[in-house]
């Protein structure tokens, strides 16, 4: 009587595939939202290190005198906080997950040549802008208030570390 | 009277990778008493609202345990949540049913095969985990992940589950339960498990109200009490649904119950995808959460309580978690009274015991 429960059970095993996969030789197939490893495209990084500071694990290192972004696979918690702060995002989730290691690793990647000129050339950009501003401020108070000296260079100074910050970002 | 002895369970046993240790006094095969110890796995994941903000600790909450991770993570938010006084969209709320009655799903499908391999059933232990593992691939597909789902964020979800992959789900769900009609006629009828189960480890419904009995293992006694049936958090109060019950009171009464739950929880979920509404699923948040909260969410082990106070600041000042497990213990103890040596592990495995969750 007791077998009887089990019976169909038994039986459609014995004829069908095995659940398992034989796993070296048929790899497996990731969804699409499976959280792997972080992966950064260098081409357009602008190095802004929001991605280091929402990390909870402090995985992320970025360094902008040297351009180089660098994570340490063993501490990330593929928690995809960097992913969804990222505002170029160039940051993404690969579905496959890192190589089992022996020791911990710090893997580092640098700016790319073409990152660090488009970057450069939006620099200039803002520069400019920014100096056209103060100019065109500074000529709208002189000719506003022609008998004052000090008035004109009063916005003009305040335009200057306006234009630095920008330049260290 | 014949001579007492002490014999030492855990917490190491080849039955349960769960780290509590029992003493237990036999007298001949009989246990006259059990004294139970625990604290060999605390991680202090407590004190970590003192190192990392209030957004950071919904992953450290996700991490106290892996299969009630979903449950931890929503009780966290939920507490915050109140405390921020964020009203989440309906969206989110009906997802995070979604997600927490899938993991009640795999948790007692994991549950169901520790039990049959606890009396020998090798097979059906296998059998009882492929079905689980279709759950967590439904896990992975929805979040990512199939352990730490990183999803729960305070104030709704990380991500949305399209409608599309809903209905998906709604197929995937099909095949499982008629996978689980095949798979539960040997709990049900076969009489070698009724001979281990039957009459062993009974607990009245009067010594379950007064120890403080929690989850399943309540229910099981005859005891109504399930905090979703209090419709005070998720989508529960727009669902239909009993708590299920059971008054045989043994360890058959037990498996009863949450092989019934399983097919609730797939009922649930069919409700929430037909009911499911439009829209955002995230409120987004401003400032500090100020203030004390608690929580009750029923998880798939039982009723957990989810302190928070915090004051003004980045960082919160005290998160506590009651697990299910942590309410079950005393209970467990009075089960163990007078039974037989071979039933401990049975009995120990009935409660459904997550000591990672107890100690954290």
């Amino acid at each position: 009587m007791s077998l009887i429960n089990f019976n169909k059970t038994v039986i459609k095993n014995l004829f069908s595939k095995p659940a398992t996969r034989k796993y070296p030789f048929e790899p497996k197939e990731y969804p699409e939202r499976t959280r792997g490893h972080v992966v950064n495209d260098m081409d357009v990084c602008v190095l802004c290190g929001l991605c280091s500071i929402k990390c909870p694990t402090h995985a992320i290192t970025v360094d902008k005198a040297e351009k180089t972004w660098s994570i340490r696979p063993m501490s990330c918690i593929q928690c995809r906080c960097c992913v969804d702060n990222c505002p170029k995002k160039c940051l993404s989730m690969d579905t496959h997950f890192t190589e089992p290691g022996s020791e911990k690793i710090t893997k580092t990647f640098h700016q790319s040549e073409k990152a660090i000129a488009a970057q450069e050339a939006l620099m200039k950009a803002a520069k400019e802008r920014a100096a056209a501003a103060a100019a065109a401020k500074a000529a709208a108070a002189a000719n506003a208030q022609p008998a004052a000296n000090a008035q004109p260079a009063a916005p003009a100074g305040g335009a200057q570390p306006a234009a630095t910050e920008k330049k260290d970002n | 009277m014949s001579t007492r002895s002490v014999i030492p369970f855990g917490p190491q046993h080849p039955v349960l990778p769960e780290p509590i240790h029992l003493d237990l006094v036999l007298e001949d095969e009989k246990v006259v008493q059990a004294i139970p110890s625990i604290g060999f796995i605390h991680r202090g994941l407590e004190k970590l609202v003192d190192k990392k903000d209030f957004q950071e600790m919904v992953y450290v909450a996700e991490r106290i345990c892996g299969i009630c991770s979903m449950g931890h993570g929503l009780g966290y938010c939920d507490a915050v949540e109140h405390i921020m006084d964020v009203e989440i969209p309906d969206r989110a709320k009906y997802l995070r049913t979604i997600l927490s009655e899938l993991s009640r799903v795999h948790s007692h499908m994991l549950w169901l095969g520790l039990l049959a391999d606890a009396f020998g059933f090798e097979s059906l232990y296998m059998e009882c985990w492929r079905i689980r593992e279709e759950v967590l691939d439904m896990f992975e597909i929805a979040t990512g992940g199939r352990v730490i789902f990183s999803v729960m964020k305070i104030g709704g979800l990380r991500r949305d589950l399209p409608d599309d992959m809903l209905k998906d789900f709604r197929g995937r769900l099909d095949k499982i339960e008629e996978q689980l009609n095949e798979v539960s006629k040997p709990f049900f009828n076969d009489v070698a498990v009724k001979n281990r189960l039957v009459g062993v480890g009974i607990l009245t419904p009067e010594k379950a109200d007064l120890l403080g009995t929690a989850g399943p293992f309540l229910r099981a006694s005859g005891i109504a009490r399930d905090i979703r049936s209090t419709k005070g958090y998720c989508a529960y109060d727009q669902i239909e649904f009993e708590p299920i019950i059971s008054t045989q009171c043994d360890s058959y009464a037990r498996t009863e119950v949450r092989i019934k739950e399983i097919y609730q929880a797939i009922d649930i979920i069919r409700q929430c995808i037909d009911k499911i509404p439009q829209g955002a699923v995230e409120t987004p948040i401003k400032g500090f959460p100020n203030g004390e909260w608690m929580t009750r969410i029923e998880q798939p082990r039982g009723e957990a309580l989810y302190y928070v106070k915090a004051n003004g600041t980045k960082f919160i000042d005290r998160m506590r978690v009651r697990t299910p497990t942590f309410a079950n213990i005393p209970a467990l103890v009075e089960v163990m009274a007078g039974c037989e040596l071979a039933d401990v592990p049975i009995l120990v495995l009935t409660i459904d015991p997550c000591i990672s969750c107890t100690e954290r």
